[in-house]
């Protein structure tokens, strides 16, 4: 669109929201204020003080370390709930644990509220770090957390940056760590309360003041602490992080004296690791969810096998069946001579509670042994559950679950027992409309007699999928045959209203 | 003394019991009456493979095997208080449909191998690890050797393993070729009863089994899986067989 007699650029129509104006964050950011102001409240000594607020209830006046009942007297509706601080430090810790395994090596929590990385040889696998703080910044977001991303050449910076910084992303070029921390305040280095005081007293308000400051009588009025957390922000002072250790995959190993090859034999070693196995997961709690067996051979060449099972087991016999099935897949050669067997995937597997079984109360037999058995033999997509699914529309009423998933039932409606995935075109259709069963049809070629109908049972097509579905009808009816075949078929349209459907009729599929 | 001559009375019963044939296995009966007296042992054996196929290569009679399978092993699932495993290499088995025979989501436990091949090793796997209550298969190759082999997991492992032989022809009728089944049957949809008002009856369907060992075939006409997979006799035939006998009309005279 053009403004005529002005600018000869192109310029956006008038009613349509320009990008700039609200960006996506504040937009997001006014859908949380939108919602009820919450705050999190903990003991802080002997009393009850707000601990954490959010955006809408700092909006409000709420601020962290006010008392609870003040925030109450404040505002009416707070939603406040107890801090629960062992539950945030174990989120943390499943959250350093997966970066252990997505982003870095080096990981480990830094209480209350971060994670330290060690990017160091690790930024180029995630495109860069810039690139990659966007990624975990988006990963973060799309798990519900907002998150505030610092990159520095110190772990202290980095905090300091994190917690006290401008931007959510910050990435300190190197060297840049002394103008980037000058200006937060002094609080951003980690100080004891006591010391935080003492700065307070003497007139310390940025970390920029601190550092003019002679060194001795400063030690003696912060105290040799806060020194060495502005060195070790400032990279004077070493500072390695102490990295959270990923759990030990449960391995065992034998070697043999000479090497084997026949099947017997090979089925023999499974045998004997899997005890050792057994006993190295139940001496953890563990049950396994997978296993790998990597066979050495003779010429050094390594062969991988593995298994899967539905739940966490430790059970030697079922493993050993599963390891069995493939046997056939190594290749012995010359001869193999190294086996190891590990557990990559483990899951706590502890006592049972008994008590129904031995006061006689009858179980349904548990399918997951039977599923490993069938999904070692055809892979674990060909095992499944047939789960109902809320819809009306015959096609979309089930769907794929896993096999060991509990599931529901179906309403009771007549319904065929063969569904044909695509409905066949009926013709040469004699039926009274507008809600009469066919008298006759021809199907497939052949030409069948109705004798007795049902329906119709009305099915509305499911308007918030998609537009062609708002008026959609289909008539269905359970028709009989003269030969006593009994089938399913639909007219497309009530009859009636023309926008329902073009009245063909449709076979969808057959009766016993 | 000898002590046969001695309780004439017990030698004749001792002898009688050893000269019918004694049941040793278990057994899964139908709970109709008609239909399981005319079975040698008064029921399916549980430990054995049963067959059964569509009459004609129509899909209607290939339905009606279908649920017929479905039935008996909804009651055995019922029994045995575990799942049922459906093996079957094509993907138009109707859930719902399967429920309102007695099979409901939580019983089926479903393996979709890629060919018959695979299908029997599934099977047979299974029938060895013991967990379900019935393995049901859907195949159309099935050789000798291999329904010799599924018999006797079955006859092991006290499974029953009900195999739905699918056409492969129009004109090849499945039971031609030669098994070790326990049962082989034949099944096809009957007309419903006609009722009163417009409407379909419960179903119909015409069972008709070509062989069983230690018994003779029949065929007769039962109505289809209630919702808890048992059948039933038509209800017309008994009375129309009560009023031939003649004490009976009589007392209704």
């Amino acid at each position: 669109m053009r403004e005529l007699g002005w600018r000869s650029e192109t310029t956006e129509h008038p009613f349509k929201r320009t990008v700039s104006s609200v960006t996506p964050a504040e937009v997001r950011d006014a859908a949380k204020v939108m919602v009820a102001p919450l705050a999190l409240i903990g003991k802080v000594g002997r009393r009850d003080e707000i601990v954490s607020a959010c955006p809408a209830a700092r909006a409000l006046g709420i601020n962290v370390g006010m008392a609870a009942t003040h925030a109450r007297a404040l505002v009416s509706d707070l939603d406040v709930r107890p801090a629960e601080s062992e539950a945030d430090a174990a989120l943390l810790d499943g959250l350093a644990v997966f970066g252990i395994r997505r982003w870095s090596p080096v990981v480990a929590v830094s209480l209350p509220d971060g994670i330290w990385l060690d990017l160091t040889g690790a930024a180029h696998l995630h495109g860069g770090e810039e690139r990659f703080c966007q990624r975990l910044h988006a990963f973060c977001r799309r798990a519900g957390f907002t998150a505030r991303i610092a990159i520095a050449e110190t772990p202290g910076a980095a905090h300091a940056l994190a917690r006290y910084g401008r931007e959510d992303i910050a990435i300190i070029p190197h060297g840049g760590v002394l103008k980037a921390l000058s200006a937060l305040p002094v609080a951003a280095l980690r100080l004891e309360s006591g010391a935080l005081g003492a700065a307070r007293k003497f007139g310390f308000e940025t970390i920029a003041d601190l550092l003019p400051v002679a060194r001795g009588p400063l030690a003696r009025r912060l105290g040799l602490a806060a020194i060495d957390r502005l060195d070790q922000a400032l990279g004077g002072k070493a500072e390695p992080i102490t990295p959270r250790e990923d759990m030990v995959i449960p391995a065992v190993e034998r070697r043999l004296l000479e090497p084997i090859g026949t099947a017997d034999a090979i089925a023999q070693v499974m045998h004997d690791l899997l005890k050792d196995l057994a006993d190295v997961l139940q001496r953890r709690g563990l049950g396994a969810r997978s296993l790998r067996l990597c066979v050495l051979r003779i010429d050094g060449g390594e062969q991988v096998v593995a298994i899967g099972t539905s739940r966490p087991i430790r059970e030697v016999p079922h493993l050993l069946r599963l390891l069995k099935l493939r046997i056939e897949r190594i290749d012995p050669g010359m001869g193999l001579e190294q086996f190891r067997l590990l557990a990559p995937h483990t899951e706590p597997l502890d006592a049972e509670n008994l008590g129904a079984i031995l006061a006689g109360e009858s179980t349904v037999r548990d399918p997951a042994r039977l599923v490993d058995v069938v999904a070692g033999r055809i892979g674990p997509q060909a095992v499944f559950r047939i789960a109902p699914v809320e819809s009306h529309v015959p096609e979309r009423a089930v769907r794929l679950v896993s096999p060991i998933e509990t599931t529901g039932s179906w309403p009771a409606w007549q319904r065929p027992v063969r569904l044909f995935t695509r409905p066949e075109p009926l013709r040469r259709v004699m039926a009274l409309l507008p809600d009469q069963p066919p008298k006759r049809f021809e199907w497939r070629g052949r030409s069948y007699t109705v004798v007795a109908g049902d329906g119709p049972e009305r099915i509305h097509g499911e308007w918030w999928r998609r537009n062609g579905e708002v008026w959609a009808v289909r008539d269905y009816y359970r028709v009989e045959d003269k030969a006593g075949g009994r089938y399913w078929v639909f007219r497309r349209g009530d009859g009636v209203a023309g926008e329902t459907g073009d009245l063909s009729w449709w076979m969808h599929g057959v009766f016993a | 003394m000898n002590p046969a001559s001695s309780h004439p009375q017990m030698g004749v019963d001792a002898l009688r019991a050893m000269a019918t044939p004694l049941a040793d296995y278990r057994i899964m009966p139908f709970g109709v009456e008609t239909l399981d007296d005319r079975l040698s042992s008064g029921g399916l054996r549980a430990g054995a493979l049963h067959e059964a196929t569509a009459l004609t290569c129509s899909l209607v009679d290939d339905a009606a095997a279908t649920l017929f399978l479905a039935g008996i092993a909804a009651r055995e699932a019922r029994a045995a208080a575990a799942p049922v495993l459906w093996v079957s290499s094509r993907n138009d088995l109707y859930a719902p449909g399967l429920e309102q025979a007695g099979l409901g989501s939580a019983d089926v436990i479903h393996a979709q191998p890629r060919d018959d091949a695979a299908l029997l090793a599934v099977v047979e796997d299974a029938v060895r690890d013991g967990t379900p209550a019935a393995v049901v298969a859907e195949a159309s190759k099935v050789s000798m050797v291999a329904t010799r082999r599924l018999q006797l997991a079955a006859a092991e492992a006290d499974i029953p393993v009900l195999l739905l032989r699918r056409h492969r022809g129009r004109d090849r009728d499945p039971l031609a070729d030669l098994s070790a089944a326990w049962t082989r049957w034949r099944i096809s949809s009957a007309p419903s009863e006609r009722l009163g008002v417009a409407g379909v009856g419960r179903p119909r369907w015409l069972v008709e089994l070509a062989r069983q060992r230690g018994g003779e075939g029949f065929s007769m006409i039962v109505e289809g899986c209630d919702a808890t997979g048992r059948l039933a006799v038509p209800a017309v035939s008994g009375h129309r067989a009560a009023e031939t006998a003649g004490p009976v009309r009589r007392a209704a005279a």
